[in-house]
């Protein structure tokens, strides 16, 4: 077990947002986390990353309790990717040299560069390393902050909808990126994602979240039309297509 | 070491570093040039020998007191507070998110010309007399000095107070910070409405902002602030980069946001309100030098900081020195020869960066 999260509970002061969750995520685990708009599932990612303090309830990431560590640790173990991306005027390689951040004293050493320059060729960014990433497209973007997230060799990897501005290949190129690291590096990814066939494609565990808490979790088991219509109240087909399930709304 | 480092980096990125480093080192030596011409222009009289002896202690007793009592105090203000005003806006532009953020954004210069005014009118600081280069001096400079200190420095406390009570939203402290500075202007005009002309006279031109106030303590004083504050800022330069690209971004690169956030305006309010006390208001710099800088060599800290100084340095250096020359033997207001001289260059940065662009 990587990640264990127990009974978490989170409210703004207008309102309740997460209700006791818990679950606990594996080495090599791509975990999707689904449900409707609001229903806490970045929430539920900033507490994780101790953005957010939750008001009770445990997270521990390979054993040390995330409360108890500053965001400088808790950065050094989780890598943390924002929905909103804000791009200032840096070139993709000083974007991606700030994952090393966490692990940074006064300057970058010679393994921080050369971690930077391995996931720069990892993720094909190498064409376009100088430019600056206020001139980006939206996917090349996206991959640079992913890069950001992996500079920081994380253990657990939390990626808010990574996929919402992309295009079809470049939403595969994101997801495969993802799923070869988690493996590769024994690591794990917990991704929040709209996308429900794009989630079956790409992560092997699921949580469906309701009212701020945990509906359903599991593997493709959980992938039924009475769950899914219980929690996007959208009544849904799910046929099996080359052994995995579709999800067809009627 | 540093060879090794240099393999595992694309040669165009050493390049493009190499280049903001060049840039910077440039600007220093410019400043070092401007330095010399500075203690050279003046009313009095002095050739480059003589100054070059004096500096090493052999000049005549005339040079000594020029260039020793007068001329360097005024020069290394000019350095020391043109770096720290700049470093100070381009850590608040930071800090704050908002690119018209300056060292006065939190009403410190309202607080410190009201400081003043009270000083000269209710402390009794300003009993005036004329002389033939200034056209009114402030009898007891101490008080004023500190009650300028002391009232702008009071601004930035009740905006942290309220950050630490409310939490730190940058827009909150912007809008708060008009809504001091406002409060003090107020505060200010009633003052003159009550003061003596000589009196309205004395606090217009302590807000003119004038370098030939500082004395060698004073000197001292700013040095060994602004030293401080920049280590601090260089420490957190990579934090700074973190914070451009977004606050939960920030966060979840583990840096402490908020804590960042008050120490930094605490450090850019202290070294700014203390070159304000000493010296008077000089506008512009800190808001502009730090674009500026931003404009040649982007928005990198590791960079932008250092940068920031030397721009800062620069631009009240010579604006300085302008001021000192255009009409000799009369000094002109320096912040009014900043915005002046710095203005179209930043217009003109603006305008070639734009059309580069298309």
């Amino acid at each position: 077990m990587i990640l264990s999260v127990n009974n978490v509970d989170f409210r703004y002061p207008s309102h309740n947002v997460l209700k006791n969750v818990k679950f606990e995520v594996e080495r090599g685990d791509c975990l999707a986390i689904l449900g409707t708009n609001g229903v806490g599932k970045s929430t539920l990612l900033k507490c994780i990353n101790k953005i957010l303090r939750p008001q009770q309830g445990v997270i521990t990431v390979e054993k040390d309790e995330i409360s108890k560590l500053s965001l400088r640790k808790v950065a050094q173990k989780i890598g943390y990717v924002s929905q909103r991306q804000e791009s200032g005027r840096f070139t993709v390689f000083d974007a991606v040299i700030l994952g090393r951040k966490p692990h940074i004293t006064w300057d970058v050493t010679e393994r921080d560069m050369a971690i930077v320059n391995h996931i720069i060729k990892m993720l094909g960014l190498e064409s376009f390393s100088l430019r600056y990433i206020d001139e980006l497209s939206g996917g090349e973007l996206q991959k640079v902050v992913i890069a950001r997230a992996l500079a920081q060799e994380p253990r657990v990897l939390l990626l808010d909808e990574p996929t919402s501005n992309l295009d079809l290949k470049n939403q595969l190129d994101v997801l495969n990126i993802i799923q070869n690291v988690v493996r590769e590096q024994q690591i794990a990814a917990i991704v929040t994602m709209h996308d429900l066939n794009l989630a079956i494609r790409f992560a092997d565990k699921f949580i469906f979240l309701k009212k701020g808490t945990i509906f359903a979790a599991g593997g493709f088991e959980i992938i039924t039309p009475e769950i899914i219509e219980e929690v996007y109240a959208v009544p849904v087909a799910v046929e099996s297509f080359r052994a995995i399930p579709v999800v067809v709304p009627l | 070491m540093k060879t090794k480092i240099a393999q595992e980096i694309p040669e165009g990125y050493l390049k493009y570093t190499g280049r903001k480093t060049a840039t910077i080192v440039f600007l220093a030596l410019l400043t070092c040039v401007l330095v010399v011409l500075a203690i050279n222009a003046g009313s009095a009289e002095l050739n480059p020998i003589q100054i070059i002896m004096t500096l090493l202690g052999k000049g005549d007793e005339n040079s000594r007191v020029v260039i020793w009592n007068i001329r360097l105090p005024r020069i290394l203000a000019a350095i020391i507070a043109g770096a720290s005003l700049s470093v100070a806006g381009c850590v608040m532009q930071n800090i704050l998110r908002n690119p018209l953020a300056s060292p006065f954004t939190l009403g410190i210069s309202q607080g410190a010309a009201f400081g003043a005014a009270l000083a000269i009118v209710v402390l009794g600081a300003g009993s005036m007399q004329s002389r033939a280069a200034d056209a009114v001096i402030i009898s007891n400079p101490y008080i004023v000095t500190i009650s300028a200190f002391t009232c702008s420095m009071a601004a930035t406390m009740v905006i942290l107070a309220l950050a630490k009570h409310v939490g730190a939203k940058p827009e909150a402290m912007v809008l708060a910070g008009v809504a001091l500075g406002s409060l003090f202007s107020a505060a200010t005009t009633i003052i003159q409405y009550f003061a003596h002309d000589v009196q309205i006279a004395a606090i217009v031109f302590w807000t003119f902002g004038d370098l030939g106030r500082v004395t060698w303590n004073n000197v001292n004083i700013m040095f060994f602030l602004t030293i401080t504050a920049l280590l601090y800022f260089m420490l957190h330069r990579w934090d700074y980069n973190a914070l451009d690209s977004g606050e939960e971004t920030a966060k979840g690169l583990g840096v402490e946001v908020d804590k960042l956030r008050l120490i930094g305006m605490t450090l850019s309010s202290l070294i700014t309100s203390v070159a304000v006390a000493f010296m008077g208001i000089i506008g512009f710099i800190g808001l502009v030098a730090p674009h500026m800088m931003r404009r040649i060599i982007g928005g990198d800290h590791r960079f932008l900081i250092p940068g920031a100084t030397v721009m800062g340095s620069l631009l009240l250096l010579a604006a300085d020195t302008l001021a000192r020359t255009m009409v000799k033997p009369l000094t002109l207001p320096v912040g009014a020869i900043t915005s002046f001289m710095g203005a179209p260059l930043f217009l003109y940065l603006l305008l070639s960066r734009e059309a580069k662009k298309r």
